[in-house]
């Protein structure tokens, strides 16, 4: 699990919906080894207008054809220009980088909680879970239906529920809206989160409540990515934390969140 | 390969290329990209006598070639950094510089003592110019009075090589380099960050939690290059460049300007190697322009 920059070439680029294009880059030797919940920085352009590296979940590994698919929203001018990197040319990637989710050895009930780009973090978690016969559930939470995508792909790991905004698809209202956060949390015995923080925080308080093990997963704005600018802090029981290099990946009871 | 060995003081670099504090943390970062051993020097994390927090989440702001940043010298303090972090750091074969920073002289002092036991760390830069405390740091290295009273202080209880650092945020740069050398620096290092500031147009807020931060990167480099040369002509001691340096081509311009050796600050976060491939770019230079040796270089801006 050695940090390492490569030139990684983009083999395909699918346009989800509106504003999400999945990248997916290619190693010219064997990757390294890349756990759920860790992240890459991608070197846009070096251009003046977008000088520092964007850092990206990693959505998907495979080691047989060493390559590694990242989830673009996009947001600026960074995220709309990597969005348009046309196949077959090379992006500087830095990875991987950051923490990663608590695997459990097994047998538990497992709940992921994904709003927007976040749920591109739970992707290899799902993965890994399903493979250590854990039982496991994914809430995804949107503004809208089109907002809702790669639902197929997590159905191969863990049921899958929806909620929008707007009711075009699943339950209406916020992930915290839907049934799954009953009485009793419906017997979950684990949940992981990465979103908006608003709607992490909902999530961190349902868990707290019911006294469940809860990790999430943060976004900070981060200058370097592997822990030497200090930029992308966040308050923690122990004082600031890196998030790039102590998270992203974070238990709630580290957290100084009001909850 | 030309000789890219240069002295600064009783620092004896194998070549000219140090990494700026706070943008190398304590080297160990970057032991899976490179072996740092190969630089001329790194300067350690901004570190003072007490641990500190530093400053609130937003910290950092991307602007037009640069970055604003307001960290406000977090550390875990002096007697932390010889107990836990120095020992790591015995392993590397560079000059390890200790960059001291305080709220009060006294603070200097007492942060400045314990750097002074440890032998492996090869020197200390006085850090007079940190834009984003609230007490001390840049107000130390705005004027020449309060200079000298911080870098003589710090003098008669360091006994290696002292660089003062100072800040840009100054109208005439040469005065206070010259107040510096006089009050005993051995070395002086040139430019810590332009106080800066971003706005969110569409919240109508600062970006930054503290509202003002310190500026780096290509944005700044023309006026690290000016300063330099100002400086360079008013001080004797060697001085160390920085300010926007990307590349090799940037270090060159700053040793024609009159620094003998560079920092490399803000490309360290875009690209960990930036270091390492300048040491070679200087190396390319030199040997396509017939030169043997970097001091041939240092200075020889044609007027």
């Amino acid at each position: 699990m050695r940090k390492t920059v490569q030139e990684l070439k983009v083999i395909s680029s699918q346009r989800l919906n509106d504003d999400h294009q999945l990248l997916q880059l290619e190693a010219s030797k064997p990757l390294e080894t890349i756990n759920p919940g860790q992240f890459a920085n991608l070197l846009v352009d070096n251009s003046p207008s977008v000088f520092l590296r964007r850092p990206f979940s990693i959505y998907s590994v495979d080691y047989s054809l060493n390559t590694i698919s990242v989830y673009i929203k996009v947001i600026g001018e960074g995220t709309r220009k990597l969005a348009k990197t046309e196949v077959g040319t090379f992006l500087n990637v830095m990875y991987p980088l950051g923490n990663s989710f608590t695997i459990p050895e097994g047998k538990e009930r497992v709940l992921l909680v994904g709003g927007g780009s976040g749920v591109a973090s739970l992707m290899g978690l799902a993965q890994v879970l399903k493979m250590k016969s854990n039982d496991v559930s994914i809430l995804i939470g949107a503004r809208s239906s089109a907002d809702l995508v790669e639902l197929e792909q997590f159905s191969k790991y863990c049921s899958v529920y929806t909620t929008t905004e707007d009711g075009t698809a699943g339950v209406k209202g916020y992930v915290t809206d839907h049934p799954l956060f009953g009485e009793e949390l419906n017997g979950f015995t684990r949940i992981y989160s990465c979103g908006p923080e608003p709607m992490m925080r909902a999530v961190a308080l349902k868990a707290h409540l019911k006294s469940i093990f809860c990790e999430v997963s943060l976004e900070n704005t981060m200058a370097c990515g592997f822990g030497v600018c200090l930029c992308c802090i966040t308050e923690t029981t122990q004082g600031h934390k890196c998030v790039c290099t102590d998270g992203p990946v974070f238990n709630i009871n580290q957290l100084r969140w009001l909850i | 390969m030309a000789d890219l060995s240069i002295r600064i003081h009783n620092l004896e670099l194998k070549n000219p290329v140090l990494t700026a504090s706070g943008t190398f943390g304590y080297g160990l970062e970057f032991d899976d990209f490179f072996d740092v051993s190969q630089l001329g020097g790194i300067v350690v994390k901004g570190t003072t006598i007490h641990p500190r927090q530093g400053n609130a989440y937003p910290r950092m702001a991307e602007t037009a070639s640069g970055m604003l940043n307001s960290v406000g010298l977090q550390n875990r303090g002096a007697k932390y950094f010889a107990t836990d972090i120095y020992p790591k750091l015995t392993k590397y074969n560079t000059n390890i510089l200790v960059n001291v920073s305080g709220s009060t002289i006294e603070e200097y002092i007492a942060c400045a003592e314990i750097i002074n036991e440890l032998d492996h760390i090869a020197g200390i830069e006085l850090n007079i110019s940190c834009p984003n405390v609230k007490e001390g740091g840049m107000a130390f290295g705005t004027s020449c009075a309060s200079i000298d009273a911080v870098v003589s202080a710090v003098r008669e209880v360091y006994h290696k090589t002292m660089v003062v650092k100072l800040s840009p945020n100054v109208t005439n740069i040469g005065e206070l380099a010259r107040a510096a050398e006089c009050s005993g620096a051995d070395s002086i290092s040139l430019i810590n960050t332009l106080l800066g500031m971003a706005i969110n147009a569409e919240t109508r807020k600062p970006v930054l939690a503290t509202i003002t931060g310190g500026l780096s990167g290509p944005a700044i480099k023309p006026i690290a290059l000016r300063m330099v040369w100002e400086v360079a002509k008013a001080v004797k001691v060697p001085l160390i460049g920085m300010g926007g340096i990307m590349n090799s081509t940037d270090a060159i311009e700053f040793f024609l300007a009159g620094a003998s050796a560079i920092e490399v600050g803000t490309a360290n976060y875009i690209d960990p190697l930036s270091s390492l491939k300048i040491i070679e770019g200087i190396d390319a230079y030199l040997n396509r322009h017939n030169f043997n040796n970097l001091k041939d270089i240092v200075g020889s801006l044609h007027l």
